[in-house]
């Protein structure tokens, strides 16, 4: 079970990894749900693996803590999990934002980082002549 | 009981509450503010007199007011001679400068900031004096230069003052900051950052190997304050401010504070071969250059300015000397240089104010119409040029006295010769200000009608030259004071007494030769001025542009390099390195055996594996056809719910699998308005050197997880186990740990989370109203949109769910602390039900229905989160400490409730309104795209696609 855990998290780092290295917003937003999974299992896995010992307890007194698999990684990666959607909804919107403005997804600038220039271009860029079609495209790229 | 110790951090923090004011005050008209200013001041001074004499006699206060005793962090503060000197000088011209601005400045400078900011400086002045603890000294230090910023800069609409503030910024900020680490050279040598320690610890500061870059740092701090060449440029530049301030800042105070530290630190850093030849020398020259640099200035102000720069330069090199006799010509000369020199930079102002102009050569013959300001200026000229009868004649014989037997290099003459040269310079441009102003015929073009100003404006600088008069007269007045601070300052009994003639010596002569050729070069001023002109000399402000500038651009290349805009090669290069310093970790430690067995794996949890490790694949493999990508990883998210499931973490499992729907919905939402596809843009090799990085990076990660699951481990996580149901009340021990153990991590969690939710609600405001929003109102949807946008079914089957799903939600929540559940998933539950509602019956249907707004849903969360946490105060025990009692109402069986539980209760509604608030937002995005509103849940319209705009603003 160990090495499917672990190889489950490598596969998931490592494809996470590959899509956040994409040149679009949203293979980056799923290259980074990949590695929050990833990052998830392997906090879960820091407690052990244990099966049918959820730390769920029968009696008022805990005489034998074997019986129960660590709750703290849990605890830690619940709060983890939601946050972990809170950060992607941001990152959504950031996408959302950055797509509506300048009229494509692409995640790298052309040049440095300069905001006189920034600004500049992005006004005249957002022209709003040049109308949006959401929908899906013809079929033929799709193949 | 009341002692006189606890005035001293009053005393401090008087004119900060005092810079509340005047803002306030300028309302109630030019006077009131002026007043009001002073009273602060007066406040302080009195409070200071009343100590004065306890002082006098020897007594050092000293008062502590401890924050991080550990880190020997304190406000502490304590008085001496040289500090209740150097207070009273503060406090005393702070006053003559407040009734002095009050004239000078004109109705349409804004008063109130004015005195604001002065009250600031003073205050940070007043710190620096009165401290004890070094950091804190460094605060003020820092409190001081900024606050001249604010002052230098006072009038923002020239751009020399914004210049001028701006270069003395930079140089006594940078100059503070090797202070900074002077000073926590010195703390660490001695141990302590308590000033009085490290003077007591002069010997093991000399000694320890420390010691040169200590003083070098902390000498570089004084000697940028103190405009000591070659950080000397920034002086003139900074009288772009109001006279005032020049006369505040640039003689009395802020300059000095250079000269006050290296007083202050004498005797721990002074007496050594280094100290001498760094601070005399550097003294010197700056005496020697600021002297005759200000000789051939034609500004009223830059010749003062330079002739600080000079004087500062004096009192450096005294102090460098290092001998107890020069001690006390320095003190002696820093309370006669503050008298002339701010008395001489108000009369400039006067003048600047009644003509116009401070330009020397278009003044002249002032003295027939403006004696009063004539005669002010005469007097302290004279006392600047070190005349007979005047105070800076005393302490410039002293001076002159001291260089003359000091040896430099086995050279016996020439510092004093050099010294020579500087009175004599001294001489002629004091001479200068007042011949070429005051003397001479009255002349018919001076932009304005000069006359005295009124008693206001003239009392200030009147006053002073009384000093100056009286100490000149009778010197003995002086002493006292003068002894006072000496001995502070060098920590040892001294005795003296001031006089005026000390019989034919060395140093008469040295200043009567500095006369007499101080005469011959006024006379020569003409021909000597042209010589001056043609002569090449480096302009400072040049320099320090373009310093600035190389430093800028050279800045700006390596940004540009380091940071050119591509988002995935920094990533790529994070990735690199942290897989990297993983390998070099790894490497670098030792592993013990694995210790564990591997858990045996049934049929059931190898095919979820392999559904898992193929739907990595594919997300990998078909990102770029969007939509399958976004349904293939909702296959992995429910995966990984059951292995949660299986490897008994139930709780986490409810989480995920509600996580992700709401993810897959918020995807969804966005890809709405997103290309559903993405190009092809990378190469293969590119494609290729990402696949390696990624594949490095899993196999490090798989690896890790491997090797720490099979061996032991210690937890502490056997106290929560035991504690859960005893201390927390609850058998969930995952939950009693979110809730109770743990809860402020959670409370500060679900903040987070709230914040995401308000932001994201903030950004789509802002894209709404932007050029985003006036496109997206043109934007065209595709042809190939369902008719049917709100199905029967799942219209009906949704609103059949949704009492169910509530009270499924109710259950969890309740059962939360037992079994597993809880706020969060209860919170994500709720949202997927009302969701349902958006999804099924629209928009504006569901809208219209909601009765909370989200907003306050997400603050009602955290505060009743919050006020659970506060309540345990009530009951003295720390924030958030939880309680819990069993009751019985019949005919329900024995229930528990504890506080975790309304905890819980913040959790749940924080979750639910930030869940909701973010696909509320996003949702938006389709209303103002022109998306129609259906009245009517059900809006199926099957002419839509033929007469698209007549079904718009009404349902079919």
């Amino acid at each position: 079970m160990e090495l499917l855990v672990a190889s489950a998290v490598g596969a998931l780092t490592a494809g996470g990894v590959y899509l956040m290295l994409r040149l679009r917003a949203f293979a980056v937003i799923l290259g980074l749900a990949l590695l929050s999974y990833a990052v998830n299992i392997f906090l879960f896995s820091t407690g052990r693996l244990a099966v049918a010992k959820p730390p769920v307890l029968d009696g008022y007194t805990v005489s034998d803590f074997g019986a129960y698999t660590d709750p703290l990684p849990q605890a830690l990666v619940l709060t983890a999990i939601v946050i972990s959607f809170g950060m992607t909804a941001v990152l959504v919107m950031f996408a959302l934002g950055a797509y509506l403005e300048a009229g494509d997804d692409k995640i790298d600038m052309d040049g440095p980082d300069q905001p006189d220039r920034q600004i500049a271009a992005t006004t005249p860029q957002g022209s709003e002549s040049d109308g949006i079609t959401f929908g899906f495209e013809p079929r033929e790229r799709d193949a | 009981m009341f002692s006189e110790n606890g005035l001293l951090p009053i005393i401090a923090i008087l004119p900060f509450l005092g810079a509340l004011v005047p803002g306030l005050m300028i309302r109630a008209g030019r006077n009131a503010c002026a007043s009001f200013t002073a009273i602060p001041t007066v406040l302080a001074l009195v409070l200071l007199a009343s100590l004065a004499p306890g002082v006098m006699s020897g007594t050092v206060y000293r008062a502590e007011i401890t924050w991080l005793p550990q880190l020997q962090l304190s406000a502490s503060f304590f008085l001496d001679g040289l500090g209740l000197l150097f207070a009273f000088m503060i406090l005393g011209v702070g006053l003559l400068i407040t009734l002095y601005a009050r004239f000078y400045l004109s109705s349409k400078d804004p008063m109130g900031q004015f005195y604001t900011y002065l009250l600031l400086f003073q205050g940070a002045m007043l710190g620096i004096v009165l401290s004890d603890n070094i950091l804190l000294l460094l605060i003020f230090w820092e409190l001081t230069s900024l606050s001249s910023f604010l002052l230098i800069g006072y009038w923002k609409h020239l751009p020399e003052g914004r210049q001028g503030a701006r270069m003395a910024l930079t140089v006594t900020g940078a100059g503070g900051l090797a202070m900074i680490g002077g000073m926590l050279i010195l703390g660490e040598i001695v141990g302590s950052y308590q000033l009085t320690d490290i003077l007591a610890a002069g010997d093991q500061i000399k000694a320890s190997a420390w010691y040169a870059p200590a003083v070098i740092l902390i000498l570089l701090g004084a000697f940028t304050k103190s405009a000591q060449f070659p950080f000397h440029f920034w002086l003139p530049h900074a009288m772009a401010a109001p006279t005032p301030v020049s006369a505040y800042l640039h003689s009395a105070t802020m300059v000095k504070a250079g000269v006050f530290l290296m007083a202050r630190m004498w005797p721990a850093l002074a007496g050594t071969e280094l100290w001498f030849y760094v601070v005399a020398s550097v003294g010197l020259v700056t005496m020697v250059l600021g002297a005759v640099i200000a000789l051939f200035k034609d500004d009223l102000k830059a010749l003062l300015a330079f002739s600080t720069v000079s004087h500062l330069g004096l009192l450096t090199m005294l102090l460098g000397f290092g001998t107890p006799e020069a001690a006390i010509a320095a003190v002696f000369h820093i309370i006669n240089h503050l008298t002339f020199k701010a008395a001489l930079f108000m009369t400039a102002g006067i003048v600047d104010h009644e003509t116009g102009t401070r330009d020397i050569k278009r003044l002249g013959g002032l003295a027939k119409v403006m004696p009063i300001t004539a005669a002010i200026g005469t007097v302290a000229a004279l006392s600047m040029a070190g005349f007979p009868l005047f105070n800076g004649f005393l302490s410039k014989e002293a001076m002159l006295h001291e260089a003359s037997h000091t040896t430099w290099w086995e050279n016996p003459w020439i510092v004093g010769a050099l010294a020579t040269l500087g009175a004599l310079f001294s001489v002629a441009y004091s001479l200068r200000f007042i011949f070429h102003v005051f003397a001479g015929p009255v002349r018919d073009d001076y932009p304005a009608k000069p006359h005295d100003p009124g008693f206001g404006m003239w009392a200030a600088p009147a006053f002073l030259c009384v000093f100056v008069i009286a100490i000149g007269v009778a010197p003995f007045l002086a002493t006292p004071v003068v002894k006072m601070a000496a001995e502070a300052v060098t920590g040892e009994d001294l005795s003296f007494y001031l006089k005026i003639w000390h019989g034919v010596n060395t140093a008469l002569l040295m200043s009567v030769a500095a006369i007499i050729g101080g005469v011959i070069l006024l006379v020569a001023h003409r021909p000597l001025e042209r010589l001056w002109a043609t002569m090449p000399r480096p302009e400072a402000k040049t320099i320090f542009d373009s310093l600035i500038t190389t430093t800028q651009q050279v800045m700006r290349w390596l940004t540009g390099m380091l940071h050119q805009g591509a988002i995935s090669r920094y990533l790529a290069i994070f990735v690199a390195a942290t897989v990297v310093l993983g390998l070099i970790a790894f490497s670098g430690g030792a592993m013990g055996p694995a210790t564990r067995d591997l858990t045996p794996v049934p049929p059931v949890a190898f095919v979820g594996w392999m559904l898992l490790m193929a739907a990595v694949a594919m997300v990998v493999l078909f990102h770029r056809m969007r939509f399958r990508a976004l349904v293939v990883i909702g296959v992995i998210g429910l995966m990984i719910s059951v292995g949660f499931v299986y490897l008994s973490a139930p709780d986490l499992a409810l989480t995920q699998i509600s996580v992700e729907t709401v993810t897959i919905l918020l995807l969804l939402l966005a890809l709405h308005f997103l290309p559903k596809q993405s190009p092809h843009e990378s190469g293969p090799a590119r494609r290729a050197g990402d696949a390696t990085l990624a594949v490095m990076a899993g196999v490090a990660v798989a690896a890790l997880a491997y090797s720490f699951m099979m061996r032991d481990f210690s937890t502490i996580s056997d106290y929560y186990l035991a504690n859960s149901k005893s201390g927390g009340g609850g058998t969930n021990v995952v939950n009693v740990i979110l809730v109770d153990f743990r809860g402020y991590d959670t409370y500060g969690e679900i903040i987070v989370l709230g914040i995401a939710g308000l932001c994201i609600f903030a950004l789509m405001e802002a894209l709404l109203n932007g050029p985003a929003g006036r496109k997206l109102r043109k934007a065209e949807f595709g042809p190939d949109r369902s008719r049917d946008r709100h199905p029967l079914m799942m219209v009906v089957a949704t609103r059949v769910m949704l009492p169910i799903a509530l009270m499924v939600g109710v259950y969890i929540f309740l059962r939360g602390h037992n079994q597993p559940g809880g706020g969060f998933v209860a919170g994500l539950i709720f949202s997927i039900a009302l969701l349902m509602q958006y999804m099924a019956s629209g928009f504006a249907w569901t809208t219209r229905r909601q009765r909370i707004e989200y907003h306050s849903l997400i603050g009602f969360g955290v505060v009743i989160a919050g006020l659970t946490g506060v309540g345990s105060w009530l009951a003295g025990r720390p924030f958030l400490t939880s309680n819990f009692g069993y009751f019985e109402i019949p005919p329900i069986e024995e229930f528990e409730l504890a506080t975790a539980m309304l905890f819980d209760l913040g959790v749940f509604l924080c979750v639910l309104g930030a869940v909701m608030l973010i696909l509320y937002s996003l949702s938006r995005l389709a209303r103002h795209a022109g998306e129609t509103v259906n009245n009517e849940p059900i809006d199926y319209d099957p002419s839509r696609s033929v007469q698209a705009s007549s079904s718009t603003g009404k349902g079919a």
